[in-house]
């Protein structure tokens, strides 16, 4: 596609990023080596809940060459460190163990050593002495407080918080009176983003004391602040930069202890420290998601029209409730629980527990919590179908949030910005060809064949955030872009954002060539560093389009006014009769006199006359609302009624995240998206035993699919733009995320109904499937 | 132990210990970290690289010891100098990549794949990078750079620009 | 992810290598493949002190058929066999099949099938393949070579009739005559898992088409692969058709004894091998040209 100055955002441009990465000339954090740089191992805990009784670092001192120093919880607290305020804030979370372990490979020692082999062995030679102490795996029985796991918390209980939201009376009175209702228990199961990359950093105090850090993280600038804060290092002399991250997802949001391991041990020991985590490091003790307990329930009329929704849930936070939450959102953005239907009045509450496994409650790949809540609700209207006899597309629409009705105020006071739910629907079913499917599926139901087809219509939200409602740590989830513009016409733009693979090299380009009329190939775009970045919250929960994306624009905007002072200059006339058109300056009503942005450019420096040298700019924008990008997706699956086995034979996603910048970037993000959504549904989770023991420590347990499994994604998209978003635009890169696995499993229910089956929790494996069926069979018997 | 690996053709003698996987052995030893280590157990396909010409081999499944004498070709290794391998052209012109971790071992996969099967379908794609995980991409347009590589691979080296 | 420290040694011809196992003793292990050995040494389960690098060893790298068997070296890699050039042949169809979906496609490469059936992993695919073909294995040592049939080879999980001082140097499998077709049959919750269950079946018919030899072995099914001879017995003499297919695959299910794990619980998993038994009869029946 053209690429040529003028017109970009829309256009399929191929990534700028990609020569380094297909070259193997990418920097990703372990590529990085400083002289004289010491390797950092953990001791980890194989007990879920023990009381630490010695910790004996002999042996791996004085037998195991190239071992240098050791540190443990207690010199940590020493030097008051011993525990990090989690991104929420609702929680402080043990570095290394202090007194005691909370869950299974909880770190309790680091060792600092000349090689990786010589830390391996150090780490090994530490002999730790535990007293173990009753397990709790599971957030109901923690919630009956016979063992307390966090008696250094103030509130002697295992429950974190209580968090609701919306009318609990008039929720309830309104379901005691509806006509039909239904309620189910809908398991959101734990699972790991699981990057290829796992997370790691290169900790060292250059020569004028400053802290260098090189860290996998998705929110550098928070990293920097929260360490001036936690360590009392000035902010000044702390240079966080995040280098190519392999995939983020939600993971490398928090801090972690190793980070802080690191950071110590290069402090202390005066030399570089690198601190690698290995896979089983990654999924045993780093962010997890989910692990949400939704108890749904819906009520309507006899003809379909939904009344009311309640959900309340349990949820499991681990050991320390890490969860990278805004402060004012234990529970994430879990009102938007509402979906795309028009519910009078609605009540949502989350409760909170500790357990002896992992910390956190990370958002994966989705807008805090979002997921659970789109697939609260759109199981739920498909639970709801079944009970009515009514086909699901049906019930859909007759509740949809109309398109005149936008803005449109949920019952759980979110205000949604744009949409066109019946059309966006529409555009699946068309493109699918559900009619045909039904009748196909109804050909297939005579011969007992279980062929199924699922929907999920979801709305999410992101691009956290409003100042008004959003932070983390008190600092507010603005975003942030400074551009400047070179003699030539070439330029720089960095932003707060800090992209894993999301083409942000690509498209913060596009935007800046589209509103500037340059050539997004030589618009250079810089993320990460935070000694040049300007000031922003991060990249996740997919609010970079809806937030840095708007402070590109409005920073271009910014140097379109002063480039117009200088334009009308060139052009001989008053700064009134110059106009933006075409990707040019132009005289009003004289299309001849034009000047383009690169004459001015370059003007800027040679010939300003009176205006300001130079053309730069900087925005920091706050956002006024969240986006709320929708989609409709279709599964088509055929269950292998003696294997349990579901193949998806066709999914469709049809997606609306308004004004799209890179329709392949775009693209590229639902086909991955979709991967993920499947691979929640069907074989990802993170599972402990009653015993606090971790069963999916690496991946020939914790299942990602490959190549061969997964299936072909058909996508198509809709395009309602965001009225308040500077150039209309969403995101988009979690919404796959967000919409599928109720897609997935609505359409698995929906083949096995006609058998009388109603839920089968996630991830549906094939001994679930066939179990479901077995057991359908000898109800019948 | 001293060793002689010779690497994209560069002969590189270290001395290592017999414990060095070869996916260390290569970034560190060698200073090539366009090979990525993603996992603990052979199941990522990350780390990639192709042995004595046609064998596709996980570097962090095998001792740097092993391949002494052998010839290795990393993703530094692809390009003929500044002209990429079709392999490289295909996943940049089919956003074939994003985060970038899973490429290097994906497109050494493929290389491996192709050797054998010039001429592989969509299945046999599929089927031959079932030991190489993406994160990002969904592995669709994986198969397009794969697809449009193997086209080009197969027309007469004098048609290709 | 960082094995111990160990000895490496590279033996350059057999006697050297089996010079060296005889010298260590059990503080060495043979390195083949490698692709079973090295992730155990890389969480430290397995930490020998004395590793005995075969794989320059060019004489045990062949796959040949001589006097009636097909042979397959000490080093000779899965993919050698997946890429055979007689491996589309309906004879070899069990080994065609288990070579496609052994591990993945690029451990194939440098995993090896006797490297394979030493490991003896309950869930292993070249095992149960090798029981139902009735392949034997040649094993060395000190006091000379002796041929062991598989079924006195595979002992218990990860335990099989090698001692210290000695290794397998090939695996033979009887070359069947042309009206012989097999099948594997592997449920696997992704490429790359071990088996949720797994089958491997091969069957000869008579000039009267009746059933003339059948080899039925299960994989994932209890602590080491294990044939189901009274399947086999069902189905010799037998004509091919539902009813025998059915009692075989019962027998399947009797036989099977698996654990329950995060793949399934053993009545699924019991079940799933009476499945695959059945599958695989009727794959291989119908690649004879027979449609029970």
């Amino acid at each position: 596609m053209s690429t040529e100055a003028g017109h970009a955002v829309g256009v399929a441009m191929k990534r700028k990023e990609d020569p380094r990465f297909i070259q193997g000339k990418g920097n990703y954090v372990d590529d990085l080596t400083i002289p004289g740089m010491l390797y950092l191992a953990l001791v980890r805990s194989p007990y879920p809940h023990a009381e630490i009784k010695k910790i004996d670092i002999a042996d791996a001192m004085k037998k195991v060459p190239g071992v240098k120093a050791i540190i443990t919880g207690k010199d940590l607290e020493a030097a008051g460190l011993g525990w990090l305020p989690t991104f929420h804030g609702f929680d402080k979370q043990m570095v290394l163990g202090i007194g005691k372990v909370l869950f299974q490979y909880q770190e309790v020692a680091a060792v600092f050593a000349e090689s990786r082999e010589a830390a391996a062995d150090g780490a090994e030679a530490v002999q730790v002495e535990y007293a173990p102490l009753p397990v709790v795996a599971d957030p109901f029985t923690s919630k009956t407080d016979q063992v307390l796991l966090r008696p250094d918390r103030e509130q002697k209980t295992n429950h974190i918080f209580h968090w609701e939201v919306g009318d609990k009376d008039a929720t309830m009175r309104a379901l005691s009176s509806s006509p039909r209702r239904i309620k189910e228990r809908l398991w959101f199961q734990r699972c790991h983003p699981a990057p290829l990359e796992p997370c790691g950093c290169v900790a060292y105090f250059d020569t004028m004391g400053r802290l260098q850090f090189h860290v996998t993280s998705q929110a550098p600038h928070v990293y920097r602040t929260a360490l001036a804060l936690v360590t009392g290092i000035p902010e000044d002399k702390i240079h966080v930069v995040s280098p190519d991250i392999g995939g983020g997802f939600g993971n490398k949001v928090p801090v972690y202890p190793g980070y802080v391991c690191a950071i110590v041990g290069a402090l202390k020991i005066g030399r570089a420290v690198k601190w690698i985590e290995s896979r089983t490091e990654n999924l045993t003790s780093t962010g997890f998601a989910r692990d949400y307990h939704m108890d749904v329930e819906i009520g309507a009329t006899e003809d379909g029209r939904v009344t009311a929704l309640h959900v309340a849930t349990t949820a499991d936070h681990g050991a320390f409730d890490a969860a990278a939450d805004p402060s004012k959102y234990p529970a994430g953005i879990f009102g938007i629980v509402t979906g795309s239907y028009a519910f009078p009045v609605a009540h949502a509450e989350v409760d909170a527990y500790f357990t002896n496994k992992a910390p956190g409650g990370i958002a994966y790949r989705c807008s805090f919590r979002v997921t659970e809540a789109s697939y609260a609700i759109e199981r739920g209207m498909d639970i709801l179908a079944d009970e009515l006899g009514m086909d699901a597309a049906e019930l859909r629409r007759k509740n949809f949030i109309r398109k005149d009705q936008f803005p449109y105020p949920s019952a759980l006071g979110f205000t949604y910005d744009s949409g066109d739910y019946h059309k966006t629907l529409d555009t699946a079913l068309d493109a699918i060809g559900y009619k045909q499917l039904l009748e196909e599926q109804a050909e297939k139901r005579a011969r007992g064949e279980l062929m199924g087809i699922g929907l999920s219509t979801f709305t999410e939200v992101v691009g956290a955030g409003p100042s008004k409602h959003f932070d983390i740590l008190g600092i507010k989830m603005f975003d942030s872009a400074e551009i400047r513009i070179h003699p030539t016409g070439a330029g720089i733009v960095r932003a707060g954002t800090k992209s894993q693979g999301q083409g942000h090299e690509t498209t913060w380009a596009q935007i800046v060539a589209e509103e500037l009329g340059l050539d997004p190939q030589t618009i250079m775009v810089e993320e990460g560093d935070t000694d040049t970045a300007p000031y922003g919250l991060g990249t996740y929960a997919s609010r970079s389009t809806p937030t840095a994306g708007a402070a590109i624009a409005m920073a271009a905007r910014r140097i379109r006014e002063k480039a117009r002072k200088i334009a009308a200059h060139l052009l001989e006339v008053g700064e009134t009769d110059v106009e933006w058109k075409d990707y040019k300056f132009q005289v009003k009503g004289v299309p001849s006199k034009t000047v383009t942005m690169k004459e001015v450019a370059f003007a800027a420096y040679t010939n300003m006359a009176q205006n300001e040298p130079g053309l730069e700019a900087t925005f920091y924008y706050d956002p006024p609302n969240m986006t709320y990008p929708n989609g409709a997706y279709v599964a088509v699956v055929d269950v292998d009624r003696e294997t349990g086995e579901v193949k998806v034979r066709r999914f469709l996603a049809v997606d609306d995240c308004g004004t799209i910048i890179n329709p392949m970037v775009v693209e590229g993000q639902i086909h991955g998206g979709l991967t993920e959504g499947f691979a929640i549904a069907f074989m990802q989770e993170i599972q402990y035993d009653g015993d606090g023991n971790n069963l999916n420590t690496n991946f020939t347990d914790y299942l990602l699919p490959t190549s061969l499994e997964t299936p072909h994604w058909e996508t198509a998209k809709t395009i309602t733009p965001s009225p308040h978003h500077p150039i209309g635009a969403k995101g988009v890169g979690e919404s796959p995320n967000v919409g599928s696995p109720a897609a997935f499993v609505n359409a698995v229910i929906d083949a096995l109904s006609p058998l009388g089956v109603r839920h089968i929790d996630m991830p549906i494996t094939r001994d679930k499937v066939w179990s479901a069926i077995r057991a359908a069979e000898d109800r019948k018997k | 132990m001293k060793v002689k690996v010779t690497v994209n053709g560069v002969a590189y003698e270290r001395d290592v210990k017999p414990r060095t996987l070869l996916a260390y052995f290569l970034r560190e030893a060698c200073g090539l970290t366009g090979t990525h280590v993603g996992c603990d157990t052979s199941n990522c396909g990350c780390c990639v690289v192709v042995m004595d010409g046609g064998r596709a081999v996980k570097s962090c499944t095998m001792f740097a010891v092993q391949a002494d004498g052998h010839q290795i070709m990393t993703v530094e290794g692809l390009a003929n100098g500044a002209t990429l391998h079709p392999l490289q052209q295909g996943f940049w012109d089919q956003h074939g990549l994003q985060c970038g971790y899973c490429t290097p071992g994906m497109m050494l996969t493929a290389y491996a794949l192709l050797k054998h099967n010039p001429n592989p379908s969509e299945a046999d794609i599929r089927e031959g990078l079932a030991g190489n995980l993406c994160r990002c991409t969904g592995y669709q347009n994986i198969v397009k750079a794969v697809q449009q590589a193997a086209e080009k691979m197969r027309e007469p080296v004098s048609a290709r620009s | 992810m960082i094995p111990a420290a160990f000895e490496y040694i590279r033996a350059h011809s057999p006697d050297e290598a089996l010079g060296q196992l005889q010298k260590h003793g059990s503080d060495a292990r043979v390195l083949a493949g490698g692709q079973s050995l090295i992730p155990a040494m890389r969480f430290r389960l397995a930490r020998p002190a004395v590793l005995v690098d075969i794989n320059g060893i060019g004489s045990f790298d062949y796959i040949r058929v001589s006097n009636g068997t097909l042979n397959i070296g000490a080093i000779a890699r899965d993919s050698a066999v997946e890429h055979a050039s007689w491996i589309g042949e309906c004879k070899w169809s069990l080994l065609r099949d288990v070579s496609r979906v052994v591990a993945d496609p690029v451990v194939r490469q440098t995993g090896t099938v006797v490297g394979s059936l030493c490991h003896n992993d309950p869930a292993g695919d070249w095992t149960a393949t090798s029981l139902a073909a009735r392949a034997s294995v040649v094993v060395r040592g000190k006091s000379g070579q002796r041929i062991v049939a598989i079924d006195q080879f595979l002992i218990d999980s990860f335990t099989t009739a090698v001692s210290n001082g000695e290794m397998v140097i090939e695996v033979r499998f009887p070359v069947p005559d042309d009206r012989t077709a097999g099948s594997y049959q592997k449920v696997e919750r992704k490429v790359g898992d071990f088996a949720t269950a797994a089958a491997a079946v091969q069957v000869s018919l008579a000039v009267d088409g009746t059933i003339r030899t059948a080899g039925v072995a299960l994989s994932a099914a209890g602590p080491c692969a294990v044939r189901v001879a009274e399947a086999e017995r069902l189905l010799v003499g037998q004509k091919p058709g539902a009813d025998v297919i059915r009692a075989a695959a019962a027998e399947a299910s009797k036989k099977s004894d698996p654990q329950a794990d995060l793949r399934g619980s053993v009545a699924y998993k019991k079940h799933l091998a009476g499945v695959l038994v059945a599958r695989g009869l009727q794959q291989a029946f119908e690649r004879l040209g027979v449609k029970p």
